[in-house]
C-alpha cells in the first residue's frame, strides 16, 4: 500500500508531461469533444424516422371486417404474468391460418415498458400490445401524446362469431366504458375481466357455522366468533394496501350509492368527506381496534397475506379474482374458495347487498403508429370469439370481456362463484377508476400512506379522511396529470 | 522523445476518452438537457419549459423527504459500514493474541474463516439478499420474529418493514450486511502491506490494540478508507439503495414515505408515471448531491500522506 504521490515524482522530471498535466488536458479535451457532436440529432427521444411509413391495409372483405395487411406482418407483444401467454398463443395460430400469407410476430415478456417505450419514442411500436404488470407504460400519458389507435371500428365491427351482431354487443358491461378517458373514443380494450371482493373459503365459514354477513354488525359478530377459534377475521397485503380498496370502495359506492364513487373518481372537493366514507372507514378500523386483523399484517406482502389466509390463519381478504390462479399453489384442494360483494353498514344502504366491483384487466391497445392497425385489431377480434375467450377461461381461471363463454367448461370454485356473484349484482357493478386515471394518488397517497396507516393503527378514519382529501386537492391541481371525469 | 509527444498520447487516448464521452459525458449532457423539458418518456414530442421542473422540484414534499433519506443514507449506511469493516479487518490481521513461536502479528483465531464469511454476501447478488431479508422481517412468519417467539419474548414482535419508525433503519442493515464484507477484505489487503516491523516496535514499546490500530494501522490505511468511503457513499445514494428500497419496502417507498430515496423517485416518476423530464430534474438534483458528497469527502480527508 505504498501510496506513492505523483506530485512527487513526476514533476522533478523537467521537461516530463506530468500525470496530473496530463489527466487535465484529456480531460478538457474530452469535454471540448462533446459540444462538437450534434446537439439535438442523437438523442434518445429524436426518432420519428418510422412515421413516414404509412400503415398499411389490406381490403376490407366479410372475413377481414378491420382491413388487416393480409400479407404483411402483424406484431403482438403481450405481458406475460400472472395469465401466461398461452392463450394469446392460440389466438395468433388462429389469425395465422385466416391469413395464410400474413406473418406474425408473437413477442411475450414482463417488461412491457422496457421493451416498449424506445419503440414508442422512435415511431415504431408494433401492433398490438397486451399493456400490464408492474412494467406498464402509463396510459394517461399515452393517450394524452396521442400515441393510440381508437378502436371504435374494431367494436362496430361485426363479432367473430356472428355476423349480425357486434362486437361492442358481445361484451360484458364496463368493459366499453373503462377504454374512453375523455369522449367518444375508445382507447383500451380490456380483455379479462375481474371480480373484486371479499375472498373467503366457503370451508372455514360453514365450520363457524355462518354464512357471508351482509350488514356490518353481523360482519362483526363473524369476525368475534372465528376470533373465539383462534382465526383472525380479516388479513389482506399489508405492504401494498392498495388492496383494502377492492372491497372498501364498493362498500362506500353501497352505502352512499354510485354518485359518492363517482365524485371521489373525478376529484371533486370534500368528495371524500361524504358520511358513506366516513361510516365505511370507521367500520374497517373496527376491524382493527378489535384486534380482528390477523397480527402482523402491515408487514406482510400480498403473496405472504394469501398465503397466511389459505393457511387458514385468516377468514376475509379483500382481492381480485387473480387470486385463485396466483395463489393456486398453497390454496388446499377442500378449500372451497367463494366470493362476496361486500356487507354493508345495515338496511338503510342506498343499493342492495350483492352490489360489486367488476371490472376489465389487461388492457390491450393498438399504437397509433403501427404498420398494421387493421391486424392488431383483427387479432383482438379473434381473441373476443366464443372460441378463444372459452379457452382463456378454461387455462387461466379468469373470466374474459366477452359476455358468457362460460358454459361446456369446468369452472373452478372461484370462477364460479366470481360468475354467481356477477349474476347476483346484476345492473349494481361498480367500476371505481382512481387506480387507472391516478396511479400515483390511489397506490401510493391513499393506498400505502393512508389506508396503510388506518388499518395498522397509525391513523383515525378522521385523519385518515383529511389526510386523502388532501392528496386528492394537491392532485386535482397539479398540472403535470391530466384529469378525466366520468361521462 | 519530445517530438511528437502529444501525438502519441492522444493516439492513446482516443479510443477509451472517447467511449467515456459517449457513454458517461454525453447522457450527462442529455439528462440535464431533458430536465429543461416537458418530456412525458412515451412519445417523441416535447417543449421546453425553462425552470418549471425545477420549481416544482422545489415545492415537492416527496421530493423532500426522497432527498433527506438519500442523505441519511449517504451519511451513516458508509459510516456503520466502514466502521465495522475496520474493525473485523483489524481483528482478523493484528488484533490476534500472541501465540508462542508464532509470528508477531497475527489475527484471532480462524480468522481466514471469518474472512471467508465475511465476503459471502458479497458474492450475492444484492436483489437476492433484499429479498431473502424481506422474508427473514415478515413479522407473521419470518426468522427474525420466530427467534424472538424463540426466546419467549413473545410481547416484542415488531413489524419492521410495516412500521415507519422502523423500516429505514431495517433497509440500512441490509445494505450494511450486504457490503460489509467486501471492505473487510479490501482492508485487509491494506493491512497486509503494512510493514510487521512497524508493529513490532510498538508492541515493544507496550502499546495495546487500542493504541496499535489509532497511532498505526488507521493511519497507513487512510487512503484506501477514504476511497472506500466515497465508494460506499455512492453506492448508498444510488443503484444498491434503490434495489433494496425498491424489492423490499412498502409500497414500495413506504409506509407513508418513510423509506423513500432520491433514486427510487427518479425511477417512479419516469417508468409509474410517465414524466420523464420531471424524473431527470430529480436525477440532476442527485447528480449534484453525488458530486457534494465526494467532493467534502475527499476535502476533509486530505491529510498528509505517509511514506513507507
Amino acid at each position: 500500500m505504498g501510496s506513492t504521490s505523483g506530485e512527487h515524482h513526476e514533476s522533478t522530471t523537467t521537461g516530463g508531461v506530468g500525470r496530473r498535466d496530463l489527466i487535465k488536458r484529456s480531460a478538457a479535451l474530452g469535454l471540448v469533444s462533446v459540444p462538437t457532436m450534434s446537439f439535438l440529432s442523437a438523442c434518445a427521444s429524436s426518432g420519428g424516422g418510422g412515421s413516414d411509413d404509412k400503415p398499411k391495409t389490406g381490403k376490407k372483405t366479410a372475413k377481414n371486417p378491420l382491413g388487416a395487411d393480409e400479407t404483411g406482418q402483424m406484431e403482438f407483444v403481450l405481458f406475460d404474468g400472472g395469465l401466461g401467454k398461452e392463450y394469446a398463443e392460440d389466438a395468433v395460430k388462429i389469425y395465422q391460418t385466416n391469413f395464410p400469407k400474413a406473418k406474425t410476430k408473437f413477442f411475450p415478456t414482463q417488461k412491457i415498458g422496457t421493451v416498449l417505450q424506445p419503440r414508442f419514442n422512435q415511431g415504431n411500436p408494433p401492433d398490438l400490445i397486451d399493456n400490464s404488470g408492474a412494467d406498464q407504460m402509463d396510459m394517461g400519458g399515452l393517450v394524452g401524446k396521442k400515441q393510440l389507435t381508437d378502436l371504435t371500428p374494431l367494436l362496430d365491427a361485426p363479432s367473430y362469431d356472428d355476423p349480425n351482431k357486434k362486437v361492442r354487443d358481445t361484451l360484458r358491461p364496463g368493459i366499453v366504458e373503462m377504454g374512453q378517458f375523455d369522449g367518444s373514443p375508445v382507447w383500451i380494450l380490456y380483455y379479462a375481466y375481474n371480480v373484486y371482493g371479499v375472498w373467503y373459503s366457503q370451508k372455514a365459514l360453514d365450520s363457524l357455522d355462518e354464512k357471508y354477513p351482509e350488514t356490518w354488525d353481523e360482519m362483526l359478530k363473524v369476525c368475534a366468533k372465528a376470533k373465539k377459534k383462534g382465526m383472525a377475521g380479516w388479513t389482506y397485503a399489508g405492504k401494498y394496501p392498495y388492496y383494502i380498496p377492492f372491497s372498501l370502495y364498493p362498500m362506500i359506492g353501497k352505502v352512499g350509492g354510485r354518485d359518492v364513487l363517482d365524485a371521489i373518481d373525478n376529484l371533486e372537493p370534500n368528495a371524500w368527506k361524504h358520511p358513506a366514507v366516513k361510516v365505511c372507514l370507521e367500520a374497517y378500523y373496527e376491524l382493527y381496534q378489535k384486534g380482528y386483523i390477523l397480527k402482523g399484517t402491515p408487514g406482510l406482502d400480498h403473496i405472504q397475506s394469501q398465503t397466511a389466509w389459505a393457511k387458514g390463519e385468516a377468514l376475509f381478504l379483500p382481492n381480485g379474482s387473480w387470486v385463485e390462479n396466483e395463489s393456486a399453489k398453497v390454496i388446499p384442494a377442500d378449500f372451497d374458495l367463494a366470493v362476496s360483494a361486500p356487507s354493508g353498514i345495515d338496511s338503510s344502504d342506498k343499493l342492495p347487498f350483492g352490489t360489486i366491483w367488476a371490472s376489465g384487466g389487461e388492457p390491450f391497445i393498438v399504437p397509433a403508429q403501427a404498420k398494421n392497425p387493421g391486424g392488431g385489431m383483427e387479432q383482438l377480434r379473434i381473441m373476443l370469439s366464443e372460441e378463444s375467450s372459452k379457452n382463456f377461461t378454461a387455462k387461466v381461471k379468469s373470466l374474459s370481456a366477452f359476455n358468457g363463454g362460460t358454459t361446456g367448461i369446468d369452472l373452478t370454485p372461484g370462477l364460479k362463484s366470481g360468475a354467481a356473484a356477477l349474476e347476483k349484482a346484476g345492473d349494481n357493478v361498480l367500476n371505481p377508476r382512481l387506480q387507472d386515471w391516478y396511479v400515483q394518488l390511489e397506490k401510493e397517497k391513499i393506498g400505502v400512506a393512508c389506508l396503510g396507516e388506518m388499518m395498522a393503527g397509525r391513523l383515525t378514519p378522521a385523519e385518515t379522511i383529511k389526510k386523502i382529501q388532501g392528496f386528492a386537492d394537491e392532485t386535482a391541481k397539479d398540472s403535470s396529470v391530466k384529469h378525466y371525469k366520468h361521462q | 522523445m519530445q517530438h511528437g509527444k502529444y501525438r502519441f498520447i492522444v493516439g492513446f487516448l482516443t479510443i477509451p476518452l472517447g467511449l467515456y464521452a459517449i457513454f458517461v459525458i454525453w447522457p450527462f449532457i442529455q439528462s440535464i438537457y431533458y430536465s429543461f423539458t416537458d418530456w412525458t418518456g412515451l412519445s417523441p414530442d416535447f417543449k421546453m419549459v425553462g425552470f418549471d421542473n425545477y420549481t416544482r422540484m422545489l415545492h415537492d414534499d416527496i421530493f423532500w423527504k426522497s432527498l433527506q433519506h438519500s442523505l441519511l443514507f449517504a451519511l451513516l449506511v458508509p459510516l456503520v459500514t466502514i466502521g465495522l469493516a475496520l474493525f473485523f479487518s483489524f481483528m482478523i490481521n493484528v488484533g490476534g493474541r500472541r501465540r508462542k513461536g508464532g509470528p508477531a502479528i497475527s489475527g484471532v483465531r480462524g480468522s481466514s474463516f471469518y474472512k471467508i464469511v465475511y465476503f459471502f454476501p458479497q458474492v450475492l447478488s444484492i436483489a437476492i439478499v433484499a429479498l431473502l431479508f424481506a422474508f427473514a422481517y415478515n413479522p407473521d412468519t419470518g426468522a427474525i420474529n420466530s427467534l424472538l417467539r424463540g426466546i419467549g419474548l413473545d410481547s416484542v414482535q415488531p413489524l419492521f418493514l410495516g412500521d415507519p419508525n422502523l423500516a429505514l433503519w431495517c433497509v440500512m442493515a441490509v445494505l450494511v450486511w450486504s457490503t460489509v464484507g467486501f471492505f473487510v477484505v479490501l482492508f485487509s489487503a491494506g493491512m497486509a502491506s503494512i510493514p510487521a516491523d512497524l508493529y513490532e516496535a510498538a508492541l515493544l514499546d507496550g502499546a495495546g490494540r487500542a493504541t496499535t490500530f489509532f497511532r498505526i494501522t488507521l493511519p497507513l490505511l487512510w487512503d484506501t478508507v477514504q476511497s472506500g468511503w466515497v465508494y460506499m457513499g455512492i453506492l448508498a445514494l444510488g443503484a444498491e439503495s434503490f434495489a433494496v428500497v425498491q424489492i423490499m419496502t412498502t409500497g414500495p417507498g413506504g409506509p407513508d414515505y418513510s423509506t423513500t430515496v432520491l433514486v427510487l423517485y427518479v425511477y417512479q416518476k419516469a417508468f409509474r408515471d410517465g414524466q420523464a423530464a420531471y424524473a431527470t430534474t430529480i436525477g440532476v438534483a442527485l447528480l449534484v448531491v453525488t458530486l457534494l458528497f465526494a467532493a467534502i469527502v475527499m476535502k476533509l480527508g486530505r491529510r498528509e500522506r505517509l511514506e513507507y
